[in-house]
């Protein structure tokens, strides 16, 4: 009986209307699905971007729309000795900064990989400067190298060791080496810590293996920690450099460029002429200088980042 | 080459003890099978002879030299680890040169001892490939590679073939046993797999919860099983055991079923009454059993049978055609019918 049922049951045919047919037709769902990042993108980045861009090539100040002016505006600023200087600190910031992040970053991930009582509580310590928003951090940096309560002046004299306060931020150089300070504590939290996912993925079986085969401690960071680190030091430190490169926040609010512009970086420098100055213009102009910058930057990270060819193939291991 | 003693061994991590005064005798150039339930304490006990655990006490002995307090480097020893621990980042020929590049031996040597071992195990057209780019077997290979290259006294194999597929598994047993034949070197080779024990080893040490539970040659430890742990986990499919009591010359199991017994039985007590399934035989004067399920495997038949209510399992050469429910006729083989204590689980 149910045999017979199961026999004279057809499928039957759906009409389809236009809207069904629409959402069926891929190009069209291809479309519809991009959309809403499409345009996220368009609004919040491309179109900022683009207008910077256009400002550049403008002589438009707050309150007054300019008018096409070429490169007048990079002109101007190839004969800045003040703009000379910015891209001079911005390098020497990032530079500096990079290879201290990355030297005790590393050091700190390769301690927190060991076997440590209280193993997960230090390393959530160690995320709190980074947690911490970056203003917070300036004002407590602009407090320990303010020149009149500068904590660590004040412990140089109780301990006998000098008779005045130290200069952190009056003159150049100190200033210069006081952010570079700040920054690296700040940025140390992440190279750890992204440094420190990298070590866990590398197997303990290999440690073994290269104990058997051998190897004393610094062997093994040099042939199996290292490089198997490599590509996650790649992607940390393009990171890194970008995050460095573009940073206002710290110097903006310490210093504030001072003293005599010795600490402006290409962003610090870009605000005060382009927003605290009024030449919308002129401060975009610097702002685009970044860019060649942080396309190598960019493309640094993207021919490191290429798959090495150890990564290849299946990795059921 | 070289014997290995391992003397009251024991190892505690904290208050857990995982060995419990474990020692074995191994001779130059035996193949040794470590072989157990896992957590039984024999990769633990591998990886002190690595020299990879530290031993809490007892002494470790390699060619008569106590290596307690040896760095795992210098005791002379290769390991094949169960996941291979290849460095993915370097050729075959870099992880298999690798102790050589750090001992610091010269180009030539490196050349001319990697080439020699991948001669050995059929590497020479692989050199060049990354560890990825090998199949499991390849990489297998390579990991014992990188051992023979060492020329160790004594090679450690950890469960080195569970990461393979079953075919795989059984062919890479033959080459581990044909190396072992033309290197001669005293292997140390852990598993749980009591069929690669048996078909690999000179000498197998069954371990359980860290203790010894019986060592000896694989027929021995079929033949002669010293307890009701290896009688069930030596041989496959398990020896059937049965509880019950000796009473008038007769084994009385569940359902009060009499059993034969073998000659030399005692003549009163509670004993298990051990017989592997393919010591029954059909014969029209034996014991009543019920069939339950049989499986047919092509060699022979596999027949989940109830004799007085107690689930036993046989295997007869003969095709056996019997379905769910009907009777058969069946007698153990009194010849090779195993007796243990109740209480202790020893052979008696």
């Amino acid at each position: 009986m149910s045999d017979v049922t199961a026999e004279r049951w057809v499928r039957r045919s759906q009409d389809q209307n236009w809207v069904t047919r629409l959402l069926d037709w891929k190009p069209f769902l291809v479309v519809m699905c991009l959309l809403p990042a499409v345009g996220i993108l368009t609004i919040f980045l491309t179109y900022p971007l683009g207008l910077g861009i256009w400002l550049a090539f403008t002589d438009t100040t707050i309150g007054r729309s300019g008018v096409w002016v070429g490169l007048e505006n990079f002109e101007y600023m190839m004969e800045d000795p003040i703009f000379w200087n910015a891209v001079f600190f911005s390098v020497f910031y990032t530079g500096i900064a990079t290879i201290a992040k990355f030297g005790l970053g590393l050091w700190l991930a390769l301690l927190l990989n060991n076997h440590l009582p209280f193993k997960s509580f230090l390393r959530a310590i160690i995320l709190l400067p980074w947690i911490v928003p970056t203003v917070l951090t300036a004002i407590a940096f602009w407090w320990i190298y303010n020149p009149q309560f500068s904590i660590i002046s004040w412990v140089f004299i109780e301990l006998g060791l000098r008779t005045t306060n130290i200069d952190f931020i009056n003159t150049a150089w100190p200033a210069r080496w006081s952010l570079i300070g700040a920054n690296v504590w700040r940025g140390i939290p992440f190279v750890a810590i992204s440094l420190l996912a990298g070590l866990q993925t590398i197997s303990p079986s290999l440690y073994e293996a290269a104990l058997l085969d051998g190897s004393t401690g610094w062997q093994r960071f040099r042939y199996i920690t290292f490089p198997m680190l490599l590509p996650i030091l790649a992607i940390v430190m393009t990171f890194s450099i970008i995050f460095t490169f573009t940073d206002f926040q710290l110097v903006y609010a310490i210093t504030r460029g001072g003293p005599v512009n010795s600490t402006q970086l290409l962003a610090t420098l870009a605000f005060q002429r382009g927003i605290s100055g009024g030449q919308l213009g002129e401060g975009a102009a610097i702002a685009v200088a970044m860019l060649p910058f942080l396309i190598f930057a960019t493309l640094f990270s993207y021919f490191a980042l290429a798959r090495r060819k150890w990564q290849q193939g299946e990795s059921n291991d | 080459m070289a014997t290995v003693d391992i003397r009251d061994v024991r190892k505690s991590f904290g208050s857990t003890k995982i060995l419990h005064g474990v020692s074995v005798g191994i001779e130059d150039g035996q193949f040794v099978v470590l072989v157990g339930p896992s957590g039984c304490g024999k990769s633990t006990l591998l990886r002190m002879l690595a020299g990879l655990e530290n031993i809490t006490g007892g002494e470790i002995a390699i060619g008569g030299r106590v290596v307690n307090n040896v760095p795992p480097k210098d005791r002379d020893i290769a390991m094949v680890f169960q996941n291979y621990a290849l460095y993915p980042h370097m050729t075959v020929f870099q992880n298999m040169a690798f102790s050589m590049k750090l001992a610091g031996a010269p180009a030539e040597v490196m050349e001319r001892e990697v080439q020699k071992a991948a001669k050995v195990l059929g590497l020479e057209m692989l050199l060049h490939r990354f560890p990825r780019q090998l199949s499991g077997g390849q990489r297998q290979r390579v990991a014992m590679g990188r051992a023979i290259v060492r020329n160790p006294q004594v090679f450690l194999f950890d469960e080195p073939l569970s990461n393979l597929d079953a075919k795989l598994r059984v062919q890479m047993r033959s080459e581990i046993r044909e190396l072992h034949q033309r290197l001669k070197v005293t292997t140390v080779y852990v598993t749980h797999d009591q069929i690669e024990a048996m078909t690999m080893a000179d000498l197998i040490v069954v371990m359980n919860h860290g203790r010894i539970e019986q060592a000896g040659a694989p027929l021995e430890l079929y033949d002669r099983p010293a307890n009701t742990f290896v009688a069930g986990f030596i041989g496959s499919p398990a020896m059937n055991m049965l509880e019950g009591r000796i009473e008038n010359g007769a084994f009385i199991g569940a359902g009060e079923a009499a059993w034969p017994l073998p000659p030399g039985a005692p003549s009163s007590g509670e004993v298990i009454y051990g017989i592997r399934p393919e010591h029954f035989r059909l014969d029209p004067d034996g014991l009543e059993a019920v069939v339950h399920v049989v499986e047919p495997t092509g060699s022979e038949t596999q027949v989940v049978m109830h004799i007085g209510g107690a689930h036993v399992l046989g295997a007869f050469r003969e095709r056996v055609a019997s379905r769910h429910g009907e009777v058969l006729r069946i007698s153990p083989d009194p010849e090779l019918i195993h007796l243990f204590d109740k209480a202790t689980g020893q052979r008696i």
